[in-house]
């Protein structure tokens, strides 16, 4: 699949967003009056900032609103109404602290559960999708949740809860790659199912329809050459995890509290680079390319 | 509406014979000539006289080379657009209802004003049936020629889609699917028609039919005949003279 920087940024940021109103609405930190001010401003700078940058890679950005109708079968409208439902009783919450130092707790609750469903919902964008094998897995949504309250826990400044999931997060990592190399071989979606022509013999892509290039191509056929890959993978497992993980054990103090968070950022977003790089769609193998 | 309907009135689809197709691509053209010049948003080029021309398309014919254990490789041409699945998964993805199956013929089809361009649509299709206009931003996809296969404004003979009305090879048929006894169930059943990518579950309308075993032709010198000896026995002058030439050294046997 294309890695289009906006569904990366979009994922990265809002998860980490949402992530960050979870620990504010369980009461994880209770700020009041200015504080509470600043740390609502910055989820809903990272939440609301990924919601925008994902309108980007909309062909009609403008008809936008139309994408809350469908909850019913589709996971991105559902995604659009918890989003805006969570930030609509976020917003109250925040208020409550702001301007009259009072934890509103139940709305809380509810809004921190709203983001874990956010997220989930998100999660659910790519894992319900048949055609990208290495996403339909439960480790989709698992991986999106422990990465969204990881990174939530190093912004919210909790330091055990953050160590404990980010070393979570990253074990979920190494699984989901070692088992999603494997899983479009095993979907049972080849050439030969594609074309049907498998009873004659091996089939081989020998013309594609046009000389030139396509949406189909651009959009879903994106090869990273197998060492690239290894090269990211181990950048992204150091920069999202591990480091992260080394600057909390230190004694701690603000600065590497922040280098841990902007470490964690910037593997987060290799690593989505990845999840898109490398996931294979079937419709690459009309073009003999996985 | 993006829930599908649990049953339509007819299954209205394509039939394409692989076997009869000769990849002349004129149904890739003739398809985005009357979905240019007719119902919704043209499909555009981009950079169409350039070094990188790409542009829009409904029906994509591909070529696939063959190799059977044995004998020679195939190639076979294969012509490719949206399949109307059952089940289609595009359908029920569109967050804004813009994509719909409808009940009374089973066409998918996007309604182009309500489309925000997510592209959610073309990531569930497996086969690439549906591509983003790169000058609209609205998804397009074969709508069954609708605006033709209805149109009482043509002569009837045309009142079907403008790829199989185009076909020199009469590879492509159009009808009911849903029906058993229509023309294009009875080709399906005596040809042994095929779904494309099965064990994905989208049960599609479209089917094609595989090309026919290749003919074996035994090994044949059409000159044998005539460079065989006519008899080996023989009574009179010509076998007498045949055997005293056969024992001339070098002579034939
Ligand atoms: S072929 Fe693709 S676009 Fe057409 S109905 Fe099936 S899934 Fe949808
Ligand atoms: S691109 Fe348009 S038709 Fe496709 S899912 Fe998005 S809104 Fe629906
Ligand atoms: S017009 Fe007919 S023969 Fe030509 S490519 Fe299309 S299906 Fe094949």
């Amino acid at each position: 699949m294309h890695p289009a920087p906006s569904v990366i940024i979009f994922t990265t940021f809002s998860g980490l967003g949402f992530g960050l109103l979870f620990w504010l609405g369980i009461g994880a930190i209770t700020p009041n009056g200015l504080m509470a001010f600043i740390w609502f401003t910055i989820a809903y700078l990272a939440a609301v900032g990924g919601l925008l940058a994902s309108t980007f890679h909309l062909g009609r950005p403008e008809r936008a609103i139309k994408a809350f109708r469908q909850w019913q079968t589709s996971w991105l409208s559902r995604e659009g109404i918890c989003a805006v439902a969570t930030l609509l009783i976020m917003a109250i919450y925040g208020a409550g602290l702001v301007f009259f130092d009072t934890p509103l707790r139940p709305l809380g609750w509810i809004g921190a559960l709203g983001a874990l469903g956010t997220v989930f919902t998100t999660s659910m964008i790519y894992a319900q999708l048949k055609t990208v094998p290495r996403w339909r897995h439960w480790t989709t949504p698992a991986l999106f949740l422990a990465l969204s309250i990881g990174g939530g826990a190093l912004l919210a400044g909790q330091v055990t809860e953050a160590l404990v999931l980010l070393t979570l997060a990253g074990a979920l990592q190494i699984y989901t790659w070692n088992t999603g190399d494997t899983r479009l071989a095993q979907s049972g979606t080849d050439m030969a199912s594609a074309t049907g022509l498998g009873h004659i013999g091996k089939v081989r892509a020998f013309e594609p329809p046009h000389t030139g290039t396509n949406y189909l191509m651009r959009e879903f056929i994106h090869v990273v050459g197998r060492k690239h890959a290894r090269v990211l993978r181990i950048i992204a497992l150091g920069s999202g995890f591990v480091l992260p993980i080394v600057f909390l054990l230190l004694p701690f103090s603000h600065i590497w509290g922040g280098l841990a968070l902007i470490s964690h950022i910037a593997g987060v977003i290799v690593l989505r680079w990845l999840f898109f790089a490398q996931a294979e769609h079937v419709v690459g193998l009309y073009y003999g390319k996985r | 509406m993006t829930q599908l309907p649990k049953s339509t009135d007819k299954k209205l689809g394509l039939v394409i014979d692989l076997d009869t197709c000769v990849g002349c691509h004129a149904c890739v053209i003739s398809c985005k000539g009357w979905n240019t010049e007719n119902y919704g948003a043209p499909l555009s080029d981009q950079n169409a006289y350039g070094a990188d021309p790409s542009g829009t398309f409904l029906n994509r014919v591909h070529s696939y080379e063959v190799q059977p254990d044995q004998g020679t490789a195939q190639l076979i041409h294969f012509p490719k657009s949206c399949l109307h699945c059952e089940d289609a998964p595009c359908v029920t993805v569109c967050p804004t209802g813009a994509s719909y199956k409808r009940v009374e013929d089973g066409i998918v089809l996007v309604n182009e004003s309500d489309c925000i361009g997510c592209s959610l649509c073309a990531w569930a299709c497996p086969y690439g049936a549906r591509e983003l206009d790169a000058k609209e931003g609205v998804m397009k996809k074969c709508t069954l020629c609708v605006d033709r296969i209805y149109n009482e404004n043509l002569p009837v003979e045309d009142r079907e889609p403008a790829c199989v009305r185009t076909c020199p090879a009469g590879a492509r048929h159009f009808g009911d699917l849903g029906d058993p006894d229509s023309e294009v169930s009875q080709l399906v059943a005596d040809r042994g028609g095929f779904d494309l990518m099965p064990e994905q579950g989208t049960k599609p309308v479209n089917k094609y039919l595989p090309p026919r075993p290749k003919d074996v032709m035994p090994e044949y010198d059409v000159l044998a005949p005539f460079l065989e000896p006519v008899a080996t026995t023989g009574t009179g002058f010509a076998h007498w003279l045949d055997k005293t030439l056969s024992a001339l050294p070098g002579g034939s046997k």
